[in-house]
């Protein structure tokens, strides 16, 4: 199903403006993440995709040219998986997972041949018959994934469906996620606020803030290619390096490096990757705390830029705190972008 | 049909019926209260009458003593109960509850038992022990079925004190008693006022009690009673009525204010 | 480490236990005694049990119709009012609570005497059950409501139900399958409660019945002013065979329903 939103904003009563006017279109089995940091209007756009909450006038929401924008939530044939799971606790795994079923009126044996398809598929039959209220999170997450998929839905919506879980169990149960969605071949739309999650699990990725898409693309674009700060900070962790800029060089407290051309007026960002030990580099910085995480170390330096920088460090032994070292940072891998009004 | 619409509409049977049997009878009541021969006046008349002021005077005056003799005695009782783990603990705790749903003309009946012309106290000692049908009578009556319902309000908000409060006051050098006036029965106050208005409210408006051990006690609303069945004065009663009612409810109003918390009588 | 007046708190609840409990046997004895002034060893009997069923198995039973009567229309009334309570918890919301709770503060004689002004003059309806059963719903409903709104709050109703909607479910579906299965522990309690208090009802009662329609505790009051001690004491009896296992189940189905709210 090609969904598409267009003029869509929601201001709550008080005035809060959550979402400000929002144009998308998410392409027939695309899985789209909406990414940002808590209050930056995703689950707003998300539970107005779903009918949950009314948006603004003057916006559509359109289901494969269908506009459902009046239509209220029940009948908009859509999935949902809900944070906290939503499981009715008055049911069984099996009478949750046939609800949807059941409200489209279908014969108890279509239901059931139905129920057991996607059983199987979300690896619930040792837990068919219990009570929702006698499973684990992961458990739970998968319940709710399989009765959201039952009545075939035309679009899937998932509000941080792993932040319920403890941190181990996120990481597993993130890429069996990753798979499931991609077995369905469904539209679906992922708000997270965890940009690892919105990486591994979707085609294409919205990054949220304040109300606003301020930028959509493939994983890799986000990356790569951020159009602003925030982006590059958000998605990757990309630290700011204040400076001067003449020419072609970045003067910092440390040393200068050289940009690309074209820097001039620009806020320059480098990522934690990117910043390599090496006796030849044109920084000073000094070693101020020191990770060992096992394939790497990360390092804390001071002095190379006004603020604290973290560099990862592959080697098989590092500086001890309190060393004097020297970076380097290829020109390539500093993002020179817009710079913003407030940090 | 909208969501909206639909709890509007599972709103509609309630309100129908608080409108008709509650709403309309109550105005109809304040206004009934004012059609006598002296119209509004009536309300002075009942401050200026000694006998209806004495009434008021000896309602409010019990219900007070009820209200602290149960405070005292539940209290005492409920926290020992919530703390101390005995056999025969659910035992008394089960006896302490039991009146719980005696309605009033029952707790009358069991005055009657204990202090009655042919009760157990004049049976067994020697003399006249017949309280039963004074304001003793009343008083113990209105104890009686107060003491289970502040019970289970103390018991109920004594549990809930995190005992690492009380374990902190005793690191810190406080002695028991200390620890109970400092930790516990701060803790409590909020339970205890609602408690209390609870009491309060009911000894008020108990008739059961007073109709059975009846004779010579006048509390508002016995009187109430007699004006309106023997009397047939429909205004003075409606308007005593109308007193006792806006005593009552401002009362509770005034604990719930206090305590923070929902305040309901029963009975 | 006994010191004296550690002894004062047992000593306080052992002698309120005497003061609730010495009255209730006496009473029980006195039904069951052939004669209560010369004591038990007059013998044991049912005799007077026998006599109060002669003279007021119509009261017990209208009592027993009256509550199961009050029950269906407090949860007809009740449940899904204190659904559209919880959520749409706005100020009027709060202020019809606040009103229908006002019979609790409000004496039970005031509201009686309102009731018979506004409505005596319909001799129709003021000489019917349903005149007492006004009086009775009147009395119980807040307990079921605030019994079942107790529950509803402590549920993350409003999720379950946006996910019901997300599967298809309009309103009333989620009413009957989502909102009442996961209220049934306050509506157990609340309904519970409101048979308890509907057989125990007097203060009503009193001003609201007829000499053709008199409940069990108004039989009670009558019982007590007319009848010798041993058949008050039987009927009292009665009463509290009736009574006492639906206090307990009342106090069981509302420790369970506490447990659910925290």
């Amino acid at each position: 199903m090609t969904l598409s939103l267009s003029r869509v904003a929601k201001t709550f009563a008080g005035g809060t403006k959550a979402l400000l006017p929002t144009d998308l279109t998410i392409a027939p089995g695309e899985i789209l993440s909406l990414l940002g940091p808590s209050g930056c209007g995703k689950t707003t756009l998300l539970r107005i995709i779903a009918g949950l909450e009314q948006p603004d006038p003057g916006a559509r929401v359109l289901f494969d040219g269908e506009e459902v924008t009046a239509l209220p939530v029940e009948r908009r044939r859509i999935g949902m998986v809900f944070q906290s799971y939503a499981l009715f606790p008055n049911m069984s795994v099996r009478a949750n997972i046939g609800y949807g079923l059941k409200m489209q009126g279908l014969a108890r044996a279509d239901i059931d041949a139905r129920v057991d398809e996607v059983t199987a598929l979300c690896q619930l039959q040792p837990y068919a018959s219990r009570a929702v209220t006698a499973l684990s999170g992961g458990q739970r997450q998968r319940v709710a994934l399989a009765r959201a998929i039952a009545p075939r839905p035309r679009v899937l919506l998932l509000d941080e469906p792993l932040s319920a879980l403890d941190a181990a169990l996120r990481g597993q149960l993130r890429d069996e996620l990753a798979l499931l969605l991609r077995s369905f071949g469904i539209t679906a739309i992922f708000v997270t606020h965890d940009q690892d999650e919105a990486m591994a699990i979707a085609d294409r990725v919205a990054v949220m803030r304040a109300g606003q898409v301020a930028q959509i693309g493939t994983p890799e674009t986000l990356y790569r290619n951020p159009t602003s700060g925030f982006v590059a900070r958000f998605v990757g962790g990309a630290m700011p390096l204040r400076g001067r800029v003449t020419g072609d060089h970045l003067h910092l407290p440390g040393g200068a490096l050289r940009l690309r051309p074209g820097a001039a007026g620009q806020q320059v960002f480098v990522r934690a990757e990117d910043i390599r030990l090496d006796p030849e580099g044109p920084l000073a910085a000094r070693v101020e705390a020191v990770t060992f995480l096992g394939t790497h170390y990360r390092l804390a330096l001071s002095g190379a830029a006004p603020d604290l920088l973290t560099a990862l460090h592959a080697g098989h032994s590092a500086p001890r705190p309190g060393e004097a070292v020297r970076l380097s940072i290829a020109p390539d891998a500093l993002l020179s972008l817009p710079a913003e009004d407030h940090a | 049909m909208s969501h909206r619409s639909f709890l509007l509409l599972c709103l509609v049977p309630l309100a129908s019926f608080a409108l008709a049997f509650l709403a309309i009878p109550l105005v109809r009541l304040v206004l009934a209260s004012g059609e006598g021969a002296e119209g509004w006046a009536i309300y002075l008349t009942i401050l200026r009458t000694p006998r209806y002021l004495a009434t008021l005077g000896q309602t409010l005056l019990v219900s007070l003593a009820v209200t602290a003799a149960a405070l005292a005695v539940s209290t005492t009782a409920g926290l020992f109960l919530a703390r101390s783990r005995f056999a025969g603990r659910r035992v008394l705790l089960s006896i302490l509850t039991l009146p719980l749903a005696f309605p009033g003309v029952v707790v009358g009946f069991m005055i009657i038992l204990l202090g009655g012309r042919q009760g157990l106290v004049n049976q067994l000692l020697p003399g006249h022990w017949v309280f039963a049908y004074s304001v003793t009578g009343l008083f113990l009556g209105y104890l009686y079925f107060s003491i289970p319902r502040v019970l289970l309000t103390v018991m109920a908000a004594a549990e809930k004190i995190d005992p690492a409060l009380e374990e902190a006051a005793r690191t810190l050098g406080a002695p028991p008693w200390r620890v109970m006036v400092d930790v516990v029965l701060p803790a409590l106050a909020p339970a205890l006022i609602a408690a209390g208005a609870i009491a309060f409210a009911t000894a008020m408006g108990a008739f059961g009690t007073a109709f059975t051990l009846a004779t010579d006690i006048d509390v508002l609303p016995m009187v109430i009673y007699t004006e309106f069945t023997l009397s047939a004065n429909i205004a003075m009663a409606s308007a005593l009525s109308v007193v006792l009612g806006l005593v009552t409810w401002a009362l509770l109003l005034l604990a719930r204010s206090l305590s923070g918390g929902t305040v309901a009588a029963g009975g | 480490m006994r010191h004296p007046t550690r002894l004062i708190p047992l000593a306080v609840t052992l002698l309120a236990c005497a003061f609730l409990l010495v009255p209730i046997v006496q009473s029980v004895l006195a039904g069951l005694t052939v004669n209560y002034f010369r004591g038990l060893s007059s013998g044991l009997t049912l005799k007077w049990v026998g006599e109060v069923w002669g003279l007021y198995a119509s009261s017990i039973l209208l009592s027993i119709w009256l509550a199961l009567a009050c029950l269906a229309v407090t949860l007809v009334l009740g449940v899904p009012a204190a659904y559209a309570l919880a959520r749409r918890p706005g100020r009027a919301a709060r202020v019809l609570e606040e009103f229908i709770s006002l019979p609790l503060a409000v004496p039970g004689l005031a509201l009686a005497l309102a009731l018979l002004q506004l409505y005596g003059s319909y001799s129709g309806f003021r000489t019917s059950w349903a005149f007492i059963l006004v009086g009775h719903v009147l009395y119980t409903l807040p307990f079921m409501v605030r019994s079942v709104l107790a529950v509803l709050a402590a549920i993350d109703l409003k999720t379950l139900e946006e996910g019901a909607a997300t599967l298809g479910a309009g309103p009333a579906r989620r009413f009957v399958d989502i909102v009442v299965p996961n209220a049934l522990p306050g509506i157990l309690a609340g309904a519970l409660t409101v048979v308890t208090l509907s057989i125990g009802e007097f203060n009503l009662t009193w001003m609201l019945h007829t000499p053709y329609l008199k409940t069990l505790p108004v039989g009670l009051a009558d019982s007590y002013a007319s009848m010798r001690l041993e058949i008050a004491s039987a009927y009292t009896l009665v009463f509290f065979v009736m009574i006492v296992p639906l206090l307990v189940a009342m106090q069981w189905a509302s420790a369970r329903a506490q447990r659910i709210l925290s």
